[in-house]
């Protein structure tokens, strides 16, 4: 149990860094997974080289879905969008440090999902892109 | 037999299972689906070991074996829900598709635009999507009893609804979310005044006690086999008479057929009108084993026990920091706990509660719209049936407690 639920799960999930609303922002994104009802709204902030300044996230969701959000901003911040685009599910789950089955992959790739949707401007994005 | 903890614990092969390292299975997703007794599988087996045949026209004597024990079954579930005649009970997928049924045939034969179904706010998904699936097509107005704070019917607001003269009322006897068990004979009494035939999603209430639907005097009363101890594949369709004989058939194809010509057929007797296609034979037989063994532990006996231990979770959670339980006031509840815990998503104690080895639900519990009603996406659930102790509910306080412990 120690494995799934780690301290850096737990902890950010209870005391999250980047929780939070950017207004203005440069862009912003959210969605949601119905199976299990979380929510995740990102805003991003980019500088004049398109590298992200700084980014938050809001909604409701699992332990999971809600540290590997925090984790993911943690770790966009002075990427370019080029860089972030490139992000991958293994990136996702090596911040996570955990493996995870079918059901609750689904949690911990919502924020990436959303990010990404949100960076290619497009309404929604196939699972498969992320 | 009737209710010996021990042997029915020993019946169960799969509650043997070390499901963690050092953990004991704690099953408590039962209204999900319930756990089989080694009489069901081996029935099952039987019949593909011993005397596995295509049914109704074969003359071997495998086929004959096949169809006797095939329609066994069929009597066996009519003589424990109290049906007048073994034609009134149809074999259908699981309660699901026999709603459908009722739905496509019934439904479109009877229910034209502008006519009133009324409907309850705590159905299953089962028995809101196909009507509201009849609705889109038919131009026809569902209505719904609302769901009080405490978790049962607002039967206030009975009266109004039914003032609408609705043709048809389709309520569950049992909430899957809730327990809450349904005041049924009450409620098909008032609709029948009224006009309205009645359709009940008995899913969860003849796994749990002992329905008559005589004494109900349901139209259309349907449930699953997989919750009541038997197989997957296969559920019931329970309707009078005289409704089956003057509905269309269901699906074409063989065996609900009398007589086909090139460009019109027959269509056979009840039940057999309703059953295209060769249909779950094995499943239709593990039932009849499952009805066996209800039966003889007697369903007075199973609902006493899961009200014991309703009781006694109820005792044991409601005390819990940061746990909300939905529905913990309800006059007559069944074997159901879902509750809320203010500091871990559903998700989260439901993981937690598996690595302890006990199996609970997380989510919406195919009742969204009563999730909705409550302002929460979803909510973690124990079940309770006739295998589970007072132990397994400590096992499931322990689990809680690390959850609280881990979050809180």
């Amino acid at each position: 149990m120690d494995d799934f639920y780690r301290e850096l799960i737990v902890e950010r999930y209870k005391n999250p860094v980047y929780k939070g609303e950017l207004d203005p922002h440069d862009f912003s994104y959210e969605d949601e997974n119905p199976l299990c009802g979380d929510h995740i709204h990102i805003d991003v902030r980019v500088d004049e080289d398109n590298k992200v300044t700084e980014a938050a996230f809001s909604g409701h969701g699992c332990a999971i879905s809600q540290a590997s959000a925090d984790l993911l901003l943690e770790s966009i911040i002075g990427k370019s969008l080029e860089e972030v685009k490139h992000f991958s599910k293994e990136d996702v789950l090596d911040l996570l440090g955990i493996e995870l089955g079918p059901v609750r992959l689904k949690c911990a790739l919502l924020s990436l999902k959303v990010l990404k949707a949100g960076i290619y401007g497009v309404g929604e994005l196939d699972e498969d892109l992320v | 037999m009737g209710f010996d903890k021990e042997k029915i614990i020993r019946d169960f092969p799969i509650l043997n299972r070390e499901i963690k390292p050092g953990k004991r299975l704690v099953y408590l997703d039962s209204t999900a689906t319930s756990q089989k007794p080694e009489v069901v599988i081996e029935a099952m087996n039987d019949y593909y070991r011993l005397y596995n045949a295509n049914i109704h026209r074969g003359v071997h004597t495998l086929a004959e074996e096949a169809t006797a024990m095939y329609e066994q079954s069929r009597v066996k579930v009519q003589k424990f829900i109290n049906a007048r005649s073994h034609k009134e009970i149809v074999f259908t997928r699981n309660a699901t598709e026999a709603i459908n049924l009722v739905a496509f045939t019934w439904g479109r034969q009877n229910l034209d635009a502008g006519d009133v179904v009324v409907l309850t706010e705590m159905e299953h998904h089962s028995n809101l999507v196909p009507w509201q699936m009849l609705a889109a097509e038919k131009n026809l107005r569902l209505e719904f009893i609302p769901v009080t704070e405490n978790g049962e019917l607002d039967l206030l607001e009975l009266p109004a609804l039914l003032n609408l003269k609705p043709k048809l009322f389709c309520f569950t006897h049992m909430s899957n979310v809730l327990g809450t068990i349904n005041p049924a004979k009450e409620l098909i009494s008032n609709a029948h005044k009224a006009g309205a035939v009645v359709l009940v999603d008995g899913a969860q209430s003849v796994p749990h006690f002992a329905v008559d639907v005589v004494d109900l005097d349901a139209d259309f009363y349907v449930f699953s086999a997989h919750k009541m101890l038997g197989p997957t594949g296969i559920g019931v369709l329970y309707g009078k008479e005289n409704l089956l004989n003057n509905m269309p058939p269901f699906l074409g194809g063989g065996d609900m057929i009398k007589k086909v010509q090139l460009r019109t057929f027959k269509p056979n007797d009840l039940p057999h009108k309703f059953e295209a296609g060769t249909p779950a034979i094995a499943e239709a037989i593990g039932l009849g084993a499952a009805v066996d063994y209800l039966a003889a532990i007697g369903m007075d006996h199973v609902l006493a026990h899961e009200k014991e231990l309703t009781a006694y979770g109820l005792e044991k959670i409601a005390p819990l920091e940061h746990l909300k339980i939905f529905g913990k006031d309800i006059t007559n509840k069944g074997g159901v706990i879902a509750f809320e815990m203010d500091i871990a998503h559903p998700h989260d104690v439901a993981q937690i509660l598996d690595m302890q080895g006990v199996a609970v639900r997380a989510g919406h519990h195919c009742a969204m719209p009563l999730h909705e009603k409550f302002h929460i996406p979803a909510t973690t659930r124990a079940s309770f049936y006739i295998y589970n102790t007072k132990e397994d509910i400590d096992k499931l306080v322990e689990g809680l407690q690390i959850v609280i412990d881990m979050f809180g």
